[in-house]
């Protein structure tokens, strides 16, 4: 737009070693409309201030110096034609007696009143054409304190010498006593000569023009004077113009910003009908319809919140008669014939199922509701590895799984990180409950390894089974909700199908993150990063994903993609 | 412990406990009334919110077990009339598992509670962990800040001022009471006082200390016979007299 918009980069570059005051114009000239158009009308205004000033000052420069050229050519010309009468009218004795009557003739000529009439009167002479010189002439004669070798150039010289008539040029006066400045001048100058002898004589007259040059120097100063006044004015008029723009602007901006900050019943106040008051209507207008949005949102999501708690207690109640009648009837399953006794078992255990669909079930519309909350205090990940690990043992043994946990030295005296973090136990148990059940579940019967590791920041646990693993793509999809690895043997397998993608809820409410690596045949890694303060992001993970076996695939292998950006933004 | 044929255990009944269902789901208070009577206990169902104070008053039962979803009067209004006349443990059964829900029940007097759908033995046990002062009774003083417990005698005094707590008051103060030199986590509490196996809802233990704190210190905010250790859980104040 302007060459300073291209400018202030450059500005920028050059703030590295200018000052701070630099950068921060440059920061104003950024963020500030008010600023960029205040300095915009301050630099144009100068601009043109300084382009009147120049043309004002030529033309008064020409005015001034035009009248004082006619008349000083004017009384040039008759003070050569007095001349010239007089030297014809004269009679010259001898050679010799020429000089007195040049002597006299400038005493004529130069003005009587030296306070009115400032100019002097010079006669050089004899002229020769060969060398036109004043100085190689044969003297001057001259009126008032000048220099005349200095003060008549010598292009003026060798024009008088040259040709007859009158000829006028503007010159330096170089005053003899010093005393004074040399001043700007008009040097006019004519050709007279003695008609006995036929020498040729220049007479000049030499005007100093310091009463001109006076008053060039009051109206230059008037002028800077009333264009500075005009430019700091002008820079005063835009700012309080912009002012009046630019706040109502900013006052918008503020409101925004309360607004985006979830202050929903902001509103600016309008007056009047101009533009800024429209924006202000159409602001608040759109405020308004945000906020009606907004509202109905979140009653919408309130219904749905109620709905769910109310299904849930309308389900939970028949729910525990049925279990507490097949509770009765399994309790009693000896005493009944064998298939009403097996009936009873698979009632028992279904129900199980059933029941612990409905909490997942539960617990997945909680996190979409985003009624899920932390409740957060300091946990110790190792232990919490141990006792899940505890808890699932029996299991592991009826697959024929050994599990081992495997956590750094607690009491180095280097103090390794701690794997302590701020969680909420609840559901950190959870997660590794259900990448435990998971490992033991898939693990084909394998060792499984669970390790937990800390970092400055971060505490990591990952688990590592050697079963059937993950096909290329899965390592994305098994945090799906009612994923199943294989569809045709799905059935025979426990669990909701809803384990790991409350495990990612849980995760993702941690500020956490839940990854997967896993290869056909090799059996499969889970991998758990969890910030050490609630809050945090947790930085790299202390844990590797992919173990140090199967790792001939460079860093960032194909497969290992982070579920975390796959699942919807907010939790 | 299995409960005989239902002849052979009728003199039993009465030591066992009677138990007042209070829940308007008459299938569900059936089968609870089934599973506790094969237990040994001696159930009485009341199916209103409206009519369970009067129940409370006739029947004098030794554990309420109150549903929170009443029709008529709420099931925490109710824990709140109950409480007012009397300690009798209340156990809340409940279909929300959220912390608002569950919350709101233990500050209203609820001494436990159980989330739909439990299982029959989870109940039972959680019944067994609120009748169980019934057995042990060795006459016992202890003393906690400036407070005097007779064990035995089930009372709790200050001055010889007695101070009306809930048995399950009475047994949080009693065991931080009899090991003053020990800080007890709030799992460990959970185990001795409520009967839980493996850790459950430490909310449990917040909300029945602040509770037991307004009845028993002078200053609760500034508590001088329930302390808490930070980070780790609550232990008895030092004794103050020297008697």
């Amino acid at each position: 737009m302007s060459p300073f918009a291209r400018l202030a980069p450059g500005l920028r570059s050059a703030g590295y070693l200018a000052a701070a005051p630099v950068r921060q114009v440059a920061g104003m000239w950024r963020r500030s409309i008010q600023a960029r158009v205040v300095i915009g009308t301050v630099v144009l205004s100068t601009i043109l201030t300084l382009l009147a000033g120049w043309i004002l000052l030529r033309q008064v420069t020409t005015g001034l110096l035009e009248s004082k050229e006619l008349t000083s050519i004017a009384q040039a010309r008759s003070g050569a034609v007095t001349a010239q009468a007089k030297l014809d009218g004269a009679e010259l004795t001898d050679q010799f007696a020429i000089g007195p009557l040049l002597k006299g003739l400038v005493e004529t000529l130069a003005p009587r009143d030296a306070a009115r009439e400032d100019f002097s009167v010079v006669i050089v002479g004899p002229l020769a054409p060969a060398q036109p010189d004043a100085a190689a002439t044969g003297g001057s004669r001259s009126s008032g304190d000048i220099v005349p070798e200095a003060s008549i150039p010598a292009s003026l010289m060798q024009k008088v010498t040259s040709e007859p008539g009158t000829w006028w040029v503007f010159t330096r006066v170089v005053f003899g006593d010093g005393a004074l400045d040399p001043v700007p001048g008009i040097a006019v100058g004519s050709q007279i000569s003695v008609t006995g002898t036929g020498q040729r004589y220049g007479l000049f007259y030499v005007y100093p023009l310091s009463e001109q040059q006076q008053s060039l120097f009051v109206v230059r100063g008037a002028l800077i004077t009333t264009g500075a006044l005009l430019v700091v004015l002008l820079g005063v008029v835009a700012w309080l113009v912009t002012r009046q723009v630019v706040t109502p602007v900013r006052l918008a901006r503020r409101i925004a910003e309360r607004l985006a900050a979830g202050r929903l019943e902001e509103r600016m106040h309008v007056r009047g009908e101009d533009d800024i008051a429209r924006l202000g209507i159409s602001f608040n207008q759109m405020a308004g319809s945000l906020q009606r949005q907004i509202r109905q949102l979140e009653e919408l999501s309130r219904v749905q919140q109620r709905f769910v708690s109310d299904v849930s207690h309308e389900l939970r109640t028949p729910l525990t008669t049925v279990r507490m009648a097949a509770d009765v009837l399994h309790d009693s399953r000896l005493d009944f014939d064998p298939a009403t006794a097996r009936s009873a078992e698979l009632l028992q255990a279904e129900l199980d199922r059933f029941e612990g669909l409905l909490t997942d079930l539960l617990e997945i519309s909680r996190f979409d509701a985003g009624a899920a909350v932390l409740d957060l205090s300091r946990v110790d990940l190792g232990a919490v590895a141990r006792r899940v690990v505890g808890d699932n043992r029996a299991l592991a043994e009826l697959r024929g799984s050994t599990i081992t946990v495997i956590t750094p030295p607690t009491a180095s005296p280097q103090g390794a990180p701690s794997c302590t973090a701020e969680v909420d136990i609840r559901r950190i148990e959870r997660i590794v409950r259900n990448l435990v059940v998971n490992a033991i579940e898939y693990g084909a019967g394998g060792d499984i390894e669970v390790r937990v590791a800390g970092s400055d920041d971060a505490v990591a646990l990952s688990v590592r089974d050697h079963g059937i693993g993950l096909k290329p793509g899965e390592e994305t999809l098994v945090f799906n909700r009612f994923w199943r690895a294989d569809p045709a043997r799905a059935r025979t397998r426990g669990g909701t199908g809803l384990g790991l993608s409350i495990a990612v809820e849980d995760t993702a409410l941690h500020a956490g993150t839940l990854d997967a690596w896993g290869e056909p045949g090799q059996g499969s890694v889970f991998r758990l990063t969890l910030p050490k303060r609630a809050g945090d992001r947790p930085g790299r993970s202390p844990l590797p994903l992919i173990p140090a076996e199967r790792l001939p695939m460079p860093v960032g292998a194909p497969y290992a993609r982070y579920p975390h950006d796959h699942r919807r933004g907010g939790a | 412990m299995n409960a005989g044929p239902a002849a052979a255990a009728e003199p039993v009944r009465h030591h066992r406990g009677k138990i007042l269902v209070v829940d308007d789901d008459s299938s569900l208070a059936e089968m609870l009334t089934i599973v506790l009577r094969n237990e040994g206990f001696e159930p009485r169902v009341c199916s209103s919110g409206d009519r369970a104070m009067a129940v409370v008053r006739e029947f004098k039962p030794d554990v309420v077990l109150l549903d929170l979803m009443l029709p008529g009067k709420d099931g925490v209004d109710v824990c709140r009339e109950i409480r007012h006349e009397s300690g009798v443990p209340i156990i809340m059964l409940t279909a929300k598992s959220d912390t608002v829900d569950i919350v709101v029940g233990l500050e209203s007097g609820a001494d436990d509670y159980v989330v739909k759908p439990f299982k029959p033995k989870e109940l039972v046990a959680r019944l067994r962990a609120r009748l169980r002062k019934f057995e042990e009774s060795a006459p016992e003083a202890l003393e906690i800040g400036d407070l005097v417990i007779d064990v035995a005698g089930h009372t709790v005094k200050r001055d010889n001022e007695p101070l009306s707590l809930t048995p399950l008051e009475f047994d949080l103060l009693v065991c931080l009471a009899r090991k003053p030199w020990q800080v007890f986590t709030r799992e460990v509490l959970l185990e001795q006082v409520w009967g839980y196996r493996h850790a459950a809802d430490t909310r449990l233990v917040n909300v029945h200390v602040q509770r037991l704190r307004s009845k028993v210190e002078i200053d609760p905010e500034n508590p001088q016979i329930v302390m808490t250790v930070r980070g780790v859980g609550y232990k008895a104040g030092d004794p103050v007299g020297t008697r």
